[in-house]
């Protein structure tokens, strides 16, 4: 077990395109950290070279102390996951797991009794004489873990290992994952573009954009702190709300209200101009079901229902607004790097499952004044980050420029598909 | 969906079975003929009195069996070099971007293309020059050259469909790329690996211009090639019943050698290898 520090890593293919830049990330021995981003973010290209696979165009890549960028992958003693598992199909699925110790020379002896001891772990006795092609898409991944928990690694690395899965599936493993890791106490890097991955596995988690970090931080400071658009659109689900607000005073000007925010905050975003404000549905409610304690904390406005989705327990509840041209603009960007496709500026409310809106109302909302963000418009930056708990935040996350270079040699997804040839 | 076998196709099937099989049927029991019954003139097709006296004077004829033994060893040093040359450079082909890999497939294309007959000439008076004529690397050194091209596009479109993911995890768990090489992207290929020798194989087993026209003695020649010196007493009436006997022997390693790969040969071996 080790850890590993990446110091102003930066990667750039043979044809000029800059795949990660100047990346510092550390991870702790025994840490589980997440590379999270939307797809072309390096994400991938970042743990392969920390496996060895891709080279290390600048900077250091440190494993336990030691300096790896010139050691091949077998030398660096690290144990990976592969996206569709790599498993070899003329080897039965012992075999398989002892593929690594084989290798190592290890005798008879120890490689019955480790593979034995994996595959109790992962409950795989009963198909160690199967080949992997008879395996389910399940039981395929676990040998894979297998593979990688039966030698003594000094770090995990799983390349978005529960893709191949089916939704019910990567819930269940996603939680066997985190219990094998907290019972292993290994350091391990997951890279997924699943935020709900990152959220839930995660002890701290990198998000990345264009190759280069935005902010590292644990699940918990992700999302109550946000360093720019860009993370705070990522991090959670349904994603954050964006309006265009202009701040006076206390208040801030919103296309359906007034809302009051705290002073300390409102300081800091003033004679700015035109804003971003930045809203989870969850600080949304239907002013009807809020305890009037609470009500006074929060603002409450207009406005009409258009589309609600009641869940039982919840209920989502759209609201579309028309936004000036400069922050559609900023909008539609955002959606592009997130990989989505947004039709509408619309905002998104959590309701309480016991909310009577219903669609077309013109309903009450009140919303909470002090968990609102605020972000310049022109940088993305979030203007009310409390640095204090927000985890690292690198100085320059800009990614204009990256973006340029990216694209004047190929898109981001074309590249993303050839880094394994 | 299993298609029903209808009365049309199993006529179709007998019909096929029968095109096919007759001549080799027709040589069988032309081997268990004595000499006088295929000379006599009033052939019929199963033998009047069946006799294995032509496989105990073919086996006995130091001839023939000299010339199985060069069959053997020609044919299967020249397939065992072939495969290993053919592994190395469709893997070369497969993996790496290098300059004038076109070059190098489509070369091998064009050596495939040129006729074996144009070459024999030159040829000899090369291996005699060379001392390689009525030898052995004589003949094994110009098979290579027309089965290669063969084995190297076989073996590179098998490497092809391997994929990357299997190597780099193999070098992952520890392993040298000899080592990747040899445990993984071997094993996987294997079914390429046999049909690539099975084709090298049959050809420098059936070959008969080169072994005709390089080989001076028993000491080197082949069967093909030693078949045409049976002519017995009597240039007229060459014995028949012998050399459909010498084809019969010569065919049987053919067909153990299809029997045993067949089954080496199931395609799909990879499935499994990434998800299903």
């Amino acid at each position: 077990m080790a850890a590993i520090e990446m110091k102003n890593i930066v990667k750039q293919y043979g044809d000029g395109f800059p795949a990660v830049n100047d990346v510092s990330i550390d991870v702790e021995d025994g840490e589980f950290m997440i590379l999270v981003g939307p797809s072309g973010c390096g994400k991938s290209t970042l743990l392969r070279m920390i496996v060895g696979l891709e080279d290390i165009t600048s900077g250091d890549m440190v494993i336990g102390g030691k300096r790896v960028n010139d050691l091949a992958p077998r030398d660096r003693n690290l144990a990976m996951v592969f996206q569709n598992y790599a498993l070899y199909p003329h080897l039965t699925v012992y075999e398989n797991i002892a593929f690594p110790l084989r290798l190592a020379g290890a005798s008879n002896e120890e490689v019955d009794k480790k593979v034995r001891e994996a595959s109790a772990t992962l409950e795989l006795d009963e198909h160690l004489d199967r080949k992997p092609g008879n395996l389910s898409g399940g039981q395929r991944q676990r040998v894979a873990m297998g593979r990688a928990i039966v030698r003594d690694a000094q770090a995990f690395l799983f390349d978005e290992p529960l893709s191949n899965l089916d939704a019910k599936l990567r819930g269940q493993m996603r939680t066997e994952i985190s219990r094998l890791q907290r019972r292993l106490g290994i350091t391990t890097v997951y890279v997924t573009h699943d935020q709900t991955e990152a959220m839930t596995l995660g002890d701290r988690v990198a998000v990345l954009k264009r190759g280069i970090l935005q902010q590292l931080a644990t699940p918990r400071e992700l999302y109550t702190n946000p360093s720019n658009l860009f993370v705070a659109g990522f991090i959670g689900s349904p994603p954050m709300n964006f309006l265009p607000a202009t701040v006076e005073g206390n208040t801030v000007k919103l296309p359906f209200g007034s809302v009051t925010i705290p002073g300390d905050m409102a300081k800091k975003a003033e004679g700015k101009g035109l804003l971003m404000a930045g809203i989870r549905p969850e600080h949304f409610e239907d002013a009807a079901v809020v305890d009037s304690a609470k009500k006074s904390s929060g603002s409450t406005f207009k406005a009409t229902v258009d589309v609600v989705e009641w869940l039982g327990n919840e209920a989502y509840a759209y609201v579309p607004f028309e936004a000036p041209p400069e922050v559609q603009e900023q909008l539609l960007q955002l959606e592009r790097d997130l990989d989505g496709e947004s039709l509408r500026t619309q905002l998104v409310i959590s309701l309480d499952g016991a909310s009577r809106i219903k669609e077309g109302d013109e309903a009450d909302i009140w919303v909470d004044g002090s968990k609102l963000h605020l972000f310049d418009p022109a940088t993305g930056e979030n203007l009310t980050v409390d640095a204090s708990a927000a985890g690292t935040i690198p100085s320059d996350t800009a990614t204009s420029d990256v973006a340029e270079q990216q694209d004047a040699v190929a898109t981001p997804a074309e590249q993303e598909g050839t880094t394994g040839t | 969906m299993k298609q029903r076998l209808t009365p049309a196709t199993i006529i179709g099937f007998i019909v096929i079975l029968i095109w096919c099989l007759l001549p080799v049927a027709w040589i069988l029991s032309l081997s268990f003929k004595s000499v006088a019954e295929t000379t006599s003139g009033s052939p019929q097709f199963l033998p009047k009195s069946w006799t294995i006296q032509n496989y105990k004077d073919i086996l006995n004829n130091g001839d023939f069996t000299d010339a199985l033994r060069n069959s053997f060893g020609i044919a299967i040093i020249a397939t065992l070099l072939s495969v290993i040359f053919a592994m190395f450079a469709a893997y070369a082909i497969a993996r790496l971007d290098f300059k004038g890999k076109r070059l190098v497939l489509s070369l091998a294309l064009a050596i495939a293309m040129f006729p074996v007959v144009s070459l024999i000439s030159p040829l000899f008076d090369m291996w005699r020059t060379f001392h390689l004529f009525n030898t052995w690397p004589g003949l094994i050194i110009p098979y290579l050259t027309f089965t290669l091209p063969l084995a190297i596009w076989t073996l590179s479109a098998f490497f092809r469909e391997i994929p990357w993911e299997m190597e780099q995890a193999a070098q992952v768990d520890g392993a040298t790329s000899w080592q990747a090489f040899r445990k993984v992207i071997v094993p996987l290929a294997a079914p390429g690996v046999f049909t690539a020798a099975i084709l090298t194989f049959f050809f420098a087993w059936n070959e008969y211009a080169l072994a005709i026209s390089l080989t001076s003695t028993t000491r080197s020649r082949t069967v093909p090639a030693q078949m045409s010196y049976f002519v017995g007493p009597d240039p007229f009436n060459p014995p028949y019943s012998l050399l459909a006997t010498a084809s019969v022997i010569v065919t049987i390693p053919v067909i153990i050698i299809v029997l045993l790969f067949q089954r080496r040969i199931v395609a799909g071996l990879t499935s499994g290898a990434v998800k299903g």
